[in-house]
């Protein structure tokens, strides 16, 4: 076990022992596995005393996960936690609510068919002389409502709030059981900017109450103007600690992203193709306001062989546009042309054919289908290849499903093994494997890294950097991390609000395209 | 870490018998349930006693594979019952001849062509269902509630709920042959049980080696999914409701030839005996999972075991008790099956952080609780 290269040095010196450092609540070599995958390997996490202590990592860097299991939704397969020194064990969120632990989730948890203070008081309802005290609880909510300074009605249905409002009543609702500890979870991702002002004055308000705040933001600088103790953690591995007093956002990049990783360069050496993908004036509309353009008269070309990287903020419109270029979400104008041919009014199906593939997002919904197995999964899209007249050929299927094993380098115990039985990383090789096999001339990744560690993601980007060099591939694939775009890409793409706002060459720096997509506006 | 990685591996080890009990449980329980009734009653394990409960099970069967392929898409089927009601109305009414008064004439269609407007009927209530739940996005269940109403109605319409007693046909007339549909046996077998044999050999053909039952799994296993590998999930849809309507109409015409008699009212609440048949062969109702071979066994154990309490001389009250509770059981064995898998599955994607231990990792993988992850810890 000896520190490796490629984890950043601390060279954050041990915080003073400070007298107010008061740990609440501490995991300790706490480790968490899914089957095959280490979600966590045995982290150390305190949680001071009337402070915020900020989680910081990329995605799948076992961020939730710890959270998850400091809130009791999950339990941990090893190691322990302390509340104010005691190793305790919550067997439920009830649990962890008991002892004064509630988490806001990143997906909210409220049923949008009741009101707000229905909301509140759910599952732990007042009772009064004839039932259920309903003034009482609306007294409540509204009192709770002017501390949060919202002016929400208690009687309002929560599926009638803006999202910002509702991650609002999420938060009075953690209020309301008197918690000592908050684990907040990307809490500002829904909100404006006045919302997210609301929520830091109530957080610095609740740390005067002694109330203990975890918080986890992807939005860097926002969560550094909050925090009081940074911690970062890559690949399920806490890499480093620091007060906030002894960082600043460069070290927090430095930290989370890890310094020399590679992960590639563009393919260079091969002559470019003609224009294979052309996206001619495309928008989009949104599907709740169809008023609105999620993608707004964008005009794109992508050539045989290059790659092009489309980085944008949450909202931008990425997955938008790649889903309306294979045809899953409707054009509401604009063309689509793959090849010269105008594919805008085709299927799916027929995109599939003509060689354009997507390998979605979410691989879990969109991706997989759970209950069939590795070398079914791998095999879907490529039916047609070994069906001779009516029926299947087991002979010629196993043939597909093992070159598509062999070159997406899938980990697994042969093809009829379980979907679930995969890492993250090899089931987005199942994903990407099976739009390969129809031998696609166009492919589009939308966030083909998410929730992967950085060894697989090297291997997806070196497999994309290889079938662009050596079979003239069109690759286009979006991402939400920085870093990525300095990676295979022949040119980054730079969308925000549904227009391109720059596009760059392979030589442009991480800043320049964080300047473009409006990200450092945020906070 | 090595530690954990182990925990799956045992759990595969230890519990292999229970595992075999589990997934083989509609083939054990229809072995206890004839070891029972044989040692109850003398009649029971007899080739003749077989053959009758048999074609009995034909009709269940018939519709529990038609059952099948839509509860593996995830939907539900509640209209078999009254569309296999109405075909045999339908078949009936062909068979006593069609008189257009507009020219004066009577036609009387031979049997073969009864079958293929009746099987047509079966396939027309079905489109509909599928168009409705595929295009225009109806629940399965309330599509097919309505349908299981108008299909009974119009049957009822049609006899004003009366009983078509003569399918016999004449010579004379060429339309002779009704009989052969089921109340008839070939090598002493009754047709009704063959043509389910035919009907669950090319269901099994058609889900285990057609791009067709590879589509069907996969729309019940993640219809997002299968769309975007390029799966026509709609019209995959429309066709399970299509086959459902026709096996129905095939069990219609079985059926009414077995009771050499058409009545508006057959099959009342056969379609829950074909769910319960589909659901003790194993299938999820949510989808994805199922297999034809599975579902015979699901009808063999419902109807071995009613016709066994028959004969046993068991009140009709309690037959309905017993059946009503095997079904339960076999939920609740379900459940246990796909519930540990689904566990996993579900797990899995709540932490898409992945670091597999066996990629590239090495380097991130040695940090653990020891250096810098242990500072904050070793402060306090």
């Amino acid at each position: 076990m000896s520190p490796s290269p490629s984890l950043s040095t601390i060279e954050t010196p041990l915080p003073d022992a400070c007298q107010d450092d008061d740990i609440v609540l501490s995991a300790r070599d706490v480790a968490k596995s899914f089957g095959n995958v280490h979600a966590l390997k045995t982290v150390n996490f305190d949680v001071y005393r009337g402070q915020v202590t900020t989680l910081f990592g990329e995605n799948g860097a076992g961020k939730s996960t710890l959270m998850k299991i400091l809130s009791g939704v999950i339990q941990p397969t090893s190691g322990e936690i302390l509340l104010e020194g005691e190793p305790v064990r919550f067997a439920s969120t009830t649990d962890a609510q008991r002892l004064g632990i509630s988490i806001i989730h990143q997906e909210l948890s409220l049923a949008p068919n009741l009101s707000v203070r229905d909301n509140i008081f759910m599952g732990r309802e007042l009772k009064g002389m004839t039932g259920i005290d309903y003034a009482e609880e609306a007294r409540q909510t509204r009192a709770l409502m002017a501390e949060l300074d919202e002016s929400i009605d208690p009687l309002t249905l929560v599926e009638d709030l803006r999202l910002g409002q509702q991650q609002i009543v999420e938060i009075a609702r953690a209020l309301s059981v008197n918690s000592r500890i908050l684990i907040m979870d990307e809490p500002t991702s829904a909100l404006s900017a006045s919302e997210v002002e609301v929520l830091f004055r109530v957080i610095r308000d609740l740390k005067s109450r002694g109330v203990s705040i975890v918080y986890i933001s992807h939005h860097l600088e926002e969560a550094l103007t909050i925090t009081d103790h940074a911690v970062v953690l890559r690949d399920g591995v806490m890499t480093a600690y620091a007060k906030r007093a002894e960082i600043d956002l460069e070290w927090i990049v430095r930290n989370m992203v890890g310094e020399n990783f590679d992960l590639g360069s563009p393919p260079t050496g091969h002559a470019m193709g003609e224009v294979a993908l052309a996206l001619d004036d495309v928008s989009v509309a949104d599907v709740s306001v169809p008023e609105r353009s999620v993608v707004d008269h964008l005009s794109l070309e992508v050539r045989a062989g290059e790659i092009v990287c489309i980085y944008g903020l949450m909202g931008a419109g990425r997955t938008e546009l790649l889903e309306c270029v294979a045809g899953r979400v409707p054009l509401s104008g604009g063309r689509v042309m793959l090849e010269g041919e105008d594919i805008s009014q085709l299927s799916i199906a027929e995109r599939i054919d003509k060689g354009l593939v997507l390998v979605p997002e979410d691989r879990q919904r969109d991706g997989l289908v759970q209950t069939l197995s590795v070398g079914e999964n791998l095999s879907l899209a490529s039916i047609k290849a070994f069906t001779r007249g009516l029926l299947t050929s087991g002979r010629r299927e196993r043939g597909v499903v093992e070159e598509s094993i062999a070159n997406v380098h899938i980990k697994t115990d042969g093809a009829r093994a379980e979907i679930g039985s995969l890492s993250g990383g090899n089931q987005q090789k199942v994903v990407i494997g099976k739009m390969l096999a129809t031998h696609p001339r166009v492919v589009l990744l939308d966030e083909p890294s998410r929730g992967i560690d950085i060894g697989a993601k090297a291997e997806v980007f070196r497999l994309l950097a290889e079938g662009a060099a050596s079979q003239g591939l069109a690759v286009i694939f979006s991402t939400s991390e920085v870093g990525e775009c300095l990676s295979i890409a022949h040119r980054i793409v730079v969308m925000s609000r549904g227009r391109i706002a720059a596009e760059f060459g392979a030589d442009v720096s991480k800043e320049q395209i964080m300047a473009a997509s409006g990200e450092a506006v945020v906070a | 870490m090595s530690k954990h990685s182990q925990a799956p591996v045992r759990r595969g080890g230890g519990f292999d018998l229970a595992r075999i009990l589990l997934e083989g449980r509609a083939f054990f329980a229809l072995i206890a349930i004839i070891v029972i009734f044989s040692t109850l009653s003398p009649v029971y394990f007899t080739t003749n006693n077989f053959l009758t409960m048999s074609s009995h099970v034909a009709i269940f069967g018939l519709l529990s594979i038609g059952m099948l392929l839509v509860i593996l898409t995830g939907g539900i089927d509640l209209s078999v019952g009254s569309t296999l009601g109405l075909a045999g109305v339908v078949a009936g009414f062909l068979m006593q001849g069609v008189t257009f008064d507009m020219f004066g004439v009577t036609l009387y269609p031979p049997v073969w062509v009864v079958v293929v407007l009746t099987c047509a009927l079966g396939a027309f209530v079905g489109a509909i269902n599928g168009v409705l739940i595929a295009y225009f996005k109806v629940p399965a269940f309330v599509a097919t509630l309505g349908l299981l109403y108008v299909a009974r109605g119009v049957a009822l319409l049609m006899t004003d709920g009366l009983t078509y007693n003569n399918l016999g046909g004449r010579p004379e007339l060429g339309n002779t042959g009704f009989d052969w549909l089921g109340f008839n046996r070939l090598f002493g077998v009754p047709v009704g049980v063959l043509i389910l044999a035919a009907v669950a050999i090319l269901a099994i053909l058609a889900l285990s080696r057609t791009p067709f039952g590879r589509w069907v799994y996969s729309t019940g296993g993640n219809a997002r999914a299968a769309e975007l590998s390029g799966v026509p999930v709609k019209r995959v849809q429309v066709s399970v409701y299509v086959l459902s309507g026709i096996c129905a109409a095939i069990a219609g015409l079985v059926l009414s030839s077995q009771l050499t008699s058409a009545g508006p009212t057959a099959g009342n609440t056969y379609e829950l005996t074909a769910i319960a048949g589909v659901v003790i062969g194993g299938a999820a109702l949510t989808g994805g999972r199922g297999t034809v071979r599975g579902t015979l066994l699901g009808a063999f154990v419902i109807g071995f075991l009613s016709d066994g309490l028959v004969i046993i001389g068991v009140s009709s009250y309690w037959q309905t008790v017993f059946t009503g509770a095997v079904i339960v059981l076999a939920v609740l064995l379900n459940s246990i099956q796909y519930g540990g898998r689904k566990k996993r599955a579900a797990k899995a994607p709540a932490t898409p952080s992945s670091p597999s231990s066996t990629t590239t990792s090495v380097e991130h993988a040695t940090v653990g609780g020891k250096s810098p992850a242990g500072k904050p810890a070793t402060q306090s």
